[in-house]
């Protein structure tokens, strides 16, 4: 178990996400926020967006995939967590700067690992989920197609 | 029939989703995100002075031979306040500390340095998390301990407790 | 007194499911046919019973009996009636009562009005719903009894959490409970048909009402919730694919399913085995996904207090009924004749592939939603989000879309492909349009959202292609239900597809005066005041926004902060502003002052997204919830029974 100094480390603005979820299934009891919040402004590029619009449609596909550190239920492009927005302001200015989504995602990976994006890579960890559905789709089709009548003149014979 | 075994798929997929559960009820769920820039050198920065009398923070001063902490912190984060007497007691023992202030005003800084010591012997201004986030750090406090080298060895997620004390200085002793 | 009673109530009504267990087990095992007499009225007192207590429980709420453990944790007498009554399932324990208080209350009316069954099948159905019950009883009444005193009563109770105030939110877990444990009864069905061996039309016919109401539940509670969260959250997004979502999807997907099997069980006497089986899924989902919110197994950890003990229970629970009935599915199916052949190309055959495809569909999001804990046992912290499921069910739903054109316009049994192909070609050419309208007109536009409008443009055609040619006024409900369910997958799929393609976004720091131009419209924000709400204060904006026809509407988004209670930090939402118009939604919200350089902090950031077709969304899923409801009043025959008693009753008045 993570200490209770850990669980609390950093303030959780978006509570509201937990509280969406929780009643998409059941309220409950729940943790209000419970740190105070910094009291600096938002990083400049954490609300404002690029003026090219290609660079910016790059950079909110990606910020769409990252995840956020603090809220952990969300991506970085929606939520209002500080470190969010600043982790916004560190993708906007990269992207600006002429660098790709690739290799901001690689160096973002390099230091937070694959929790950071929602889009898990094919690896020998990630290989059953990624081929797992296929798998059940093949293993399902295979006894649902032998089932079928085979030929026209088969008749209602099925009942045994 | 022939395929019966067919019929026991599903308690079969039940029985591997019941093994997940029974996992995570016994080992529950780690929420913190470890920081993987480990044995790698300190990223490149150059952070100005969080608070008047107190020097910024350059990642190149990291590498001057003596192993050391760098304490990622803030004023308004109140487990940090809970940590400086666990900080104040490293620096006792020998250990020098660097501090990086997240997000923080320097008026907030002076105040928590007054309010609760200054174990630091400097602080840079990370106004944007820029290098929290270059660091791989969610949060704060958070600590890193570097070698005489500038690599980064070793991250404390949370709060250093008083039992950790001797343990990191033992730790920072052997890297000499 | 009420806590006692209501107590007593649970414990009568626990020893009723006892009785009808035993009871409906011993006739079964070729006892006499009085100990069946018992199992009907005794699963009806225990679902009125039940029902009781939870009215008695609301009633403590109402009272504000604070010497209740769990009102005195869960309220507090200065809370509006609404949200006092709302807090009694707000919790935990009443969560409980109100699941085993509908387990209970289905049970009971199986026992009322099914009469089209064999008596050993439906004893062996009530029997296997009192076990369910009885469980459930079981952990209610030893490890989170509702009704447990204090020893002192506190002055006031703790529970005004502001952000649970919210009617939304007092309502949306209630409808996914019904939905959820309605399927228990098709579980129930599956169970009795199993130990009986009735697993036919007659078994098919009397779930699937059942199936259908559980389902609109399930359809109503997922839309509403998407929607809550749209207007709730403040970024505009109506999915998310998390874990507590993919939770209340999984069901939903195999109640999907399950009525669409069901129909091949009951109209052609085939697919009975795999009919049985989803019958057994969909319940046992319902419950993994309970305990997987309740145990706090993922994510949401922030939120839940990880109970050690309580999800012990529930696992221990689940593995007992999970597994038994798939032991007994595995047993037991294996003698159930596989009913009826038919051809690939047949209503049948593409009821397969719409099936092969939904369980699909379950089982990635089951696998996404968990897959992080097993890559945690390899070692590697994972997430699965957005992108995964996106890539993966994205193409599976278009397939499912497309097999939904040709389900409904082929015959049972055998069809050719030719006769399938000469009914098509209005609405190969509705998706061709839409196809090339977008590749010319559209500008750039992703290939999933691509292919999901021009899929819902044939969707939408070949939907309404049953009633053609109909006398509309002899068409049977269900059919009318079943187009009307179909064209609101294509309403639905046209507004995600509308919204991810064409979704404009303005972020800016704007000062009184200034003007924002976003899609067709221009943005004035005009200036914010300080409003005072009940228990909160907050900034509303006032934006005026204006069409290039002319067209002028007025926007308040509002940012709120709720005072800390009891020593915690203030708590800020975002009230967004939603200006509906025909071709889809504009959403303002407020944010944070920004400070000028100057140090004057004049400006405000606000966000606009304008999303077209957006409502399509919600709208689509009321269809679909309108198509099932029609669908369940054609296939439960209540106009018919209506109309019977009504002719009886007016022979009554004429006899002698």
């Amino acid at each position: 178990m993570s200490g209770l100094p850990n669980s609390i480390r950093f303030p959780a603005k978006a509570g509201i996400q937990s509280v969406v979820t929780l009643a998409l299934v059941l309220a409950a009891p729940l943790a209000i926020p419970a740190t105070a919040q910094d009291r600096l402004p938002p990083a400049p590029y954490a609300y404002q967006q690029l003026k090219d619009p290609a660079q910016e449609a790059r950079a909110k596909a990606l910020m769409e995939e990252l995840r956020c550190l603090v809220c952990q239920g969300q991506s970085i492009a929606d939520s209002d967590a500080p470190l969010a927005g600043d982790m916004r302001h560190e993708v906007r200015s990269k992207i600006a700067a002429g660098e790709s989504p690739a290799e901001i995602k690689t160096w973002l990976v390099a230091r937070y690992g694959n929790w950071v994006s929602y889009d898990p890579p094919f690896d020998g960890a990630t290989a059953l989920l990624w081929l797992g559905p296929l798998l059940f789709l093949a293993l399902g089709g295979w006894l649902a197609f032998g089932r079928f009548r085979r030929g026209a003149n088969d008749d209602e014979g099925g009942e045994a | 029939m022939k395929n019966r075994w067919v019929l026991f798929v599903p308690l079969a997929i039940m029985g591997l989703l019941f093994g997940a559960f029974i996992y995570r009820l016994m080992t529950p769920p780690d929420t913190l995100i470890q920081s993987q820039w480990i044995d790698k050198p300190m990223p490149l920065f150059d952070l100005p002075p969080a608070t008047a009398g107190v020097a910024g923070l350059k990642s190149s001063q990291l590498a001057d031979g003596r192993p050391r902490l760098v304490n990622v912190f803030a004023s308004w984060c109140i487990p940090c306040r809970a940590e400086a007497p666990q900080l104040e007691a490293l620096k006792a023992a020998g250990v020098p500390i660097d501090g990086i202030a997240i997000r923080d005003r320097p008026e907030d800084v002076a105040m928590f340095l007054r309010e609760y010591g200054n174990p630091f012997d400097r602080i840079g201004a990370d106004m944007q998390s820029s290098v929290q986030i270059a660091l791989g750090s969610s949060g704060v406090p958070e600590t890193f301990l570097i070698d005489g080298k500038g690599i980064i060895r070793e991250q404390i997620q949370g709060v250093i407790l008083a039992d950790q004390v001797p343990e990191i200085v033992a730790k920072l002793e052997a890297m000499k | 007194m009420i806590a006692e009673l209501g107590l007593a109530l649970l414990w009568i009504a626990a020893a009723l499911a006892c009785l009808s267990l035993v009871a409906g087990t011993l006739f079964l095992r070729g006892g006499s046919k009085d100990l069946a007499a018992l199992v009907r009225p005794a699963s009806v007192a225990q679902g009125v019973l039940t029902a009781a207590a939870f009215g008695l429980l609301i009633a403590l709420f109402v009272r504000s009996d604070m010497s209740v453990e769990l009102v005195a944790r869960n309220s507090n007498s200065l809370k509006p009636m609404i949200f006092k009554v709302a807090g009694t399932w707000g919790n935990h324990e009443g969560s409980m009562l109100l699941w085993l208080m509908i387990l209970s209350l289905s049970g009971g009316l199986i026992a009322i009005f099914e009469k089209r069954l064999r008596e050993d099948t439906l004893v062996a159905t009530l029997a296997a719903q009192a076990a369910l019950s009885l469980g459930f009883f079981a952990f209610l009444l030893f490890s989170s009894n509702p009704f447990k005193r204090l020893p002192v009563a506190p002055p006031d109770g703790q529970g005004l959490n502001p952000l649970l105030q919210d009617i939304g939110l007092a309502f949306h877990p209630p409808t996914l409970y019904v939905g959820y444990v309605g399927l228990s009864v098709a579980f129930s069905f599956a169970v009795g048909a199993l130990i009986t061996r009735e697993i036919g039309p007659a078994f098919a016919r009397a779930m699937r009402p059942w199936v259908l109401g559980s389902w609109i539940f399930l359809t109503l509670g997922i839309t509403a919730g998407s929607y809550w969260a749209y207007y709730e959250l403040g970024w505009g997004g109506w999915w998310f694919w998390d874990p507590v979502e993919n939770v209340s999807l999984i069901p939903w997907l195999a109640g999907a399913a399950l009525l669409h099997s069901v129909a091949v069980t009951a109209t052609r006497n085939a697919l009975r085995a795999w009919t049985v089986m989803l019958a057994v899924i969909g319940f046992s989902m319902s419950m993994v996904g309970t305990f997987i919110v309740r145990s706090g197994l993922l994510t949401s950890v922030h939120s839940f207090a990880v109970d050690p003990e309580r999800g012990t229970f529930l696992l221990a629970l689940m593995a007992i009924y999970i597994g038994g009935a798939l032991t007994l599915f595995a047993l037991r199916a294996g003698s159930v004749a596989e009913g009826k052949k038919f051809a690939l190309l047949s209503r049948e055959g593409s009821l397969v592939i719409n099936n092969l495809l939904l369980t699909t569909i379950l089982a990635l999001v089951l696998l996404g939603t968990l897959y992080p804990i097993v890559a945690e046992a390899m070692g590697e912290k994972i997430s699965v989000g957005p992108p995964y499921y996106n890539k993966v069910a994205g193409p599976l739903a278009l397939i499912l879309c497309l097999v939904m054109v040709a389900g409904p316009l082929l015959s049972w049994r055998k069809d050719d492909g030719k006769r399938l192909w000469s009914r098509l070609p209005l609405a190969i050419f509705a998706g061709a349009v839409v196809l090339f309208g977008l590749v010319l007109f559209g500008g750039k536009v992703g290939i999933l959202p691509l292919l999901g409008m021009t899929v819902a443009g044939v969707v939408a055609v070949a939907s309404l292609a049953p009633l053609w040619g109909r006398n509309l006024r002899r068409t049977p409900l269900p059919t009318w239900g079943m187009v009307t369910a179909h064209f609101g997958v294509a309403v639905c799929l046209a507004g995600m597809g509308a919204e991810s393609a064409f979704i404009k976004e303005r972020l800016v720091a704007a000062a009184p005066g200034d003007v924002v131009k976003v899609g067709d419209f221009a943005v004035k924000f005009v200036g914010v005041k300080p409003v005072a709400g009940p228990n909160y204060t907050a900034i509303e904006g006032t934006l005026v926004a204006t069409t290039s026809s002319g067209g002028s509407f007025t926007m308040r988004p509002e940012a709120r902060t709720f005072p800390g209670l009891m020593g915690t930090a203030p708590t800020e939402t975002n009230e967004a502003a939603l200006l509906t118009r025909p071709g889809g939604q504009l959403y303002a919200v407020l944010g944070q002052p920004v400070t000028s350089d100057d140090g004057s902090a004049d400006r405000y950031q606000i966000r606009l997204w304008w999303k077209p077709l957006v409502w399509w969304i919600w709208l689509g899923g009321a269809l679909i919830a309108v198509g099932a409801s029609l669908s369940l009043l054609g296939r439960a025959q209540l106009l018919n029974i209506w109309r019977a008693r009504r002719s009886r009753k007016s022979q009554e008045r004429f006899a002698p």
